[in-house]
């Protein structure tokens, strides 16, 4: 295993669709919620731990080579809004082209044709982890902290928000990172015994009720 | 009965990353075209003319990327130049040119559940956002690449050049009809667009005049006789 | 585990580590309306039958001593047998307090709703008072063909208090499949819990389930609610199956319940 390949997964620059994407900041940012650094860092703290603790399960579960048909249904039933579900998959789609063209694997290949458009994102994304031979906690690693750089790298461009400060935001982050991560992993660990009930199911009422109505926007930046 | 897997068995699943010519069934893929340029310099119109013109000979749908979401899709829709299905927006999250360059995914995808939803087409024009001088887009993503600016932008640019003047398959100057006005040096512009971009074409446009975009029309023409002869 | 009812039985004495005490209720069909062969009451919870509307079968949960305090073990039970239709409620908002321990109290509601019939779950909110801490759980099996209404509101602390602790899980299986999965943590040592991404200062959150076989073929519409955020929002949505999820969060109880009301008409 190269464990450098989480790099080239964990980077902003991997061309998997994630650079349109807000991760809910977009709402956050209009309704005043988000207004400066220390406001950006507890949306991004709240994120992380409910959707990013979610993502960082699916995706460790994934890597770890438990069914990804089986995790892509848990992760509907922890997804109650559609247009999040919507986002997942598209997002999914997306990473799946991205990661099929860098580490082809046969797993990634059946994943695709049993969900032309698109599994959610976490589980391909834990997909990707494993054919490109990384561990299930690498692949909590890369989920997690996806969900807590794109809202920072939104909010640069949104309220032309100082990008070291917002870069601060995201390394201040980093105990939580370890913990969601390590969290994240260890549930995965629990399948065996427990099925997929063993992964985190933590939601946040305002990511879910903003997203639908972003979703409704006739005018937005981001997709999502 | 899962209620968010009803697409799946409509649209198949593809086997390619980017633009590979042929389809999964061994079927030569429609010609893909993107135009590029400054924001206002008539990408939007450029589009709608060639559809106007085009509509009738060629299965023609369209990609826009805008900066605000839809906004040319609705313009093009508002115009009617072609029925609402064959016309997609993608959405860029402030930065136009990572959709069309630096990350692709959501483009292909769009070009390509097009190409699902409508059957086989001959022609999909994927209009970027509008950006600056050195947007260009991915040859992952496009086979040709129309750049437009306009003379109403400064007559300097051909001069300056960066990679969208100097690289772009056509570079089509629009807006000549307001050269007089706006004091821009036509015969420079030609002069200068011809030092950077060597033996490539220029086609200058007045969108305004009927058969305005007939040099735009006749390029795309030509590449898709091309094209469709294509070896591979 | 409410408040206002007076008790009427004499409460099981409370021991040091909780109370522990298990209700249970099942409905049947019998000559056309809903029966309760099992109606039975345990340490807070007193199980009181109202009168029937129509063929539906309606109890009120009454708290006979308060509860759940720190270290309380408390559960219900209930099922409504094939064909049944019961609808439970309660008396009084559940208060959850600080207890002699500073273990958490638990509380696990585990509802069965078998093929043709119908559980209505409405119960009057939960209040975390200051200091307290409780787990809750709601696991839920439902038969193909079975109907579900479920109401769940969180009240982060009494006026003018900091909120208690509260740790939530919503398990939604039917026919074989897990419908919906929730977790929910809110109040002190909950990272980013009263953030913009979660509550946003709001003190009042909760969710209205329905689960309906006819969504099936006609799966309800995506509904916006709550005209000014000041006054709280929700969203009304599908979930993938045939159900629908309110999800709401208001400045206080009262702007909660007008929002899960309007989702529900």
């Amino acid at each position: 295993m190269n464990r450098a390949a989480l790099f080239v997964l964990a980077d902003g620059r991997f061309p998997a669709g994630g650079h349109a994407h807000s991760g809910g900041a977009e709402p956050a940012v209009a309704a005043g919620r988000i207004k400066d650094a220390a406001s950006l860092e507890d949306f991004c703290r709240g994120r992380l731990h409910t959707a990013g603790l979610v993502a960082a399960g699916l995706a460790a579960a994934s890597a770890a080579g438990h069914d990804p048909l089986e995790l892509d249904e848990a992760a509907d039933a922890r997804t109650p809004v559609p247009a999040l579900r919507t986002t997942a998959r598209k997002l999914g789609r997306q990473m799946m082209r991205a990661a099929r063209a860098t580490w082809p694997s046969g797993e990634l290949d059946a994943l695709a044709a049993a969900r032309p458009r698109g599994a959610h994102q976490p589980v391909v994304l834990g997909l990707a982890a494993r054919s490109a031979g990384l561990a299930p906690l690498d692949a909590a690693y890369a989920a997690a902290y996806e969900t807590v750089s794109g809202p920072a790298t939104a909010t640069v461009r949104l309220l032309s928000l100082d990008p070291f400060d917002a870069t601060a935001v995201l390394a201040r982050l980093a105990p939580d990172l370890d913990k969601t991560a390590a969290a994240a992993a260890a549930a995965a660990q629990r399948i065996p015994e427990d099925g997929t009930d063993a992964l985190p199911a933590a939601s946040a009422p305002l990511l879910d009720i903003t997203a639908q109505q972003h979703a409704a926007w006739p005018v937005r930046l981001f997709a999502s | 009965m899962h209620l968010d897997h009803d697409l799946d068995e409509t649209f198949p699943e593809r086997h390619t990353y980017s633009a590979a010519p042929k389809g999964p069934d061994g079927t030569r893929r429609a010609l893909r075209i993107g135009l590029g340029g400054p924001v206002g310099s008539g990408k939007t119109a450029t589009v709608a003319a060639l559809c106007r013109v085009l509509r009738d000979e060629l299965s023609i749908a369209v990609v826009t990327n805008d900066i605000y979401t839809r906004e040319d899709a609705e313009f093009l829709l508002r115009e009617a130049v072609l029925p609402a299905e064959r016309i997609t927006a993608v959405e860029t999250g402030a930065c136009p040119h990572t959709a069309i360059r630096d990350d692709i995914s959501a483009n292909l995808e769009a070009v390509e559940d097009l190409e699902d939803a409508l059957g086989p087409l001959d022609l999909v024009l994927v209009e970027s956002g509008g950006d600056n001088l050195t947007a260009t887009f991915s040859k992952g993503l496009v086979d040709a690449q129309i750049f437009v600016i306009d003379v109403a932008g400064g007559d300097d640019i051909p001069r300056k050049g960066g990679p969208g003047v100097t690289t772009a398959d056509l570079l089509v100057v629009n807006k000549t009809d307001l050269a007089p006005y706006v004091g821009s040096d036509l015969e420079g512009m030609a002069r200068d667009a011809k030092a950077q971009r060597g033996e490539l074409p220029v086609a200058f446009t007045s969108l305004k005049n009927e058969g305005g975009v007939k040099p735009v029309a006749d390029w795309v023409r030509e590449r898709l006789t091309g094209w469709t002869a294509g070896p591979t | 585990m409410t408040l206002a009812a007076p008790p009427t039985v004499p409460a099981a004495p409370r021991a040091a580590v909780g109370v522990r005490a298990t209700a249970r209720v099942s409905a049947a069909t019998s000559g056309g309306t809903t029966t309760l062969p099992v109606l039975d009451g345990d340490g807070p919870f007193e199980l009181r039958r109202l009168r029937s509307r129509g063929t539906e079968a309606r109890v009120c949960v009454v708290g006979a001593m308060s509860a759940p305090l720190g270290g309380d073990r408390l559960r219900i039970e209930a099922t409504a047998q094939q064909g049944a239709a019961l609808h439970i409620t309660s008396a009084a908002a559940t208060l959850a307090l600080r207890g002699p321990t500073t273990e958490p109290a638990t509380y696990d509601v585990q509802l069965t709703v078998e093929e043709h019939a119908e559980l209505h779950w409405l119960p009057k909110p939960l209040i975390c008072a200051a200091g307290s801490n409780l787990r809750q759980t709601w696991t839920i099996h439902l038969a193909p063909t079975a109907r579900l209404v479920l109401r769940e509101e969180q009240i982060l602390g009494r006026t003018g208090e900091p909120p208690g602790h509260v740790a939530t899980r919503l398990t939604v299986r039917r026919a074989g499949r897990t419908l919906l999965d929730q977790e929910a943590e809110y109040g002190p040592g909950a990272p980013g819990w009263d953030g913009p991404a979660v509550l946003a200062g709001h003190r009042a959150t909760g969710q209205l389930l329905v689960v309906d076989p006819a969504f099936e073929n006609r799966p309800p519409e995506v509904q916006l609610l709550g005209d000014s955020p000041q006054d709280g929002q929700a969203v009304l949505t599908p979930l993938a199956g045939p159900a629908a999820l309110a999800t709401a969060t208001a400045p206080d109880a009262l702007r909660l319940r007008h929002l899960l009301d309007t989702a529900h008409t």
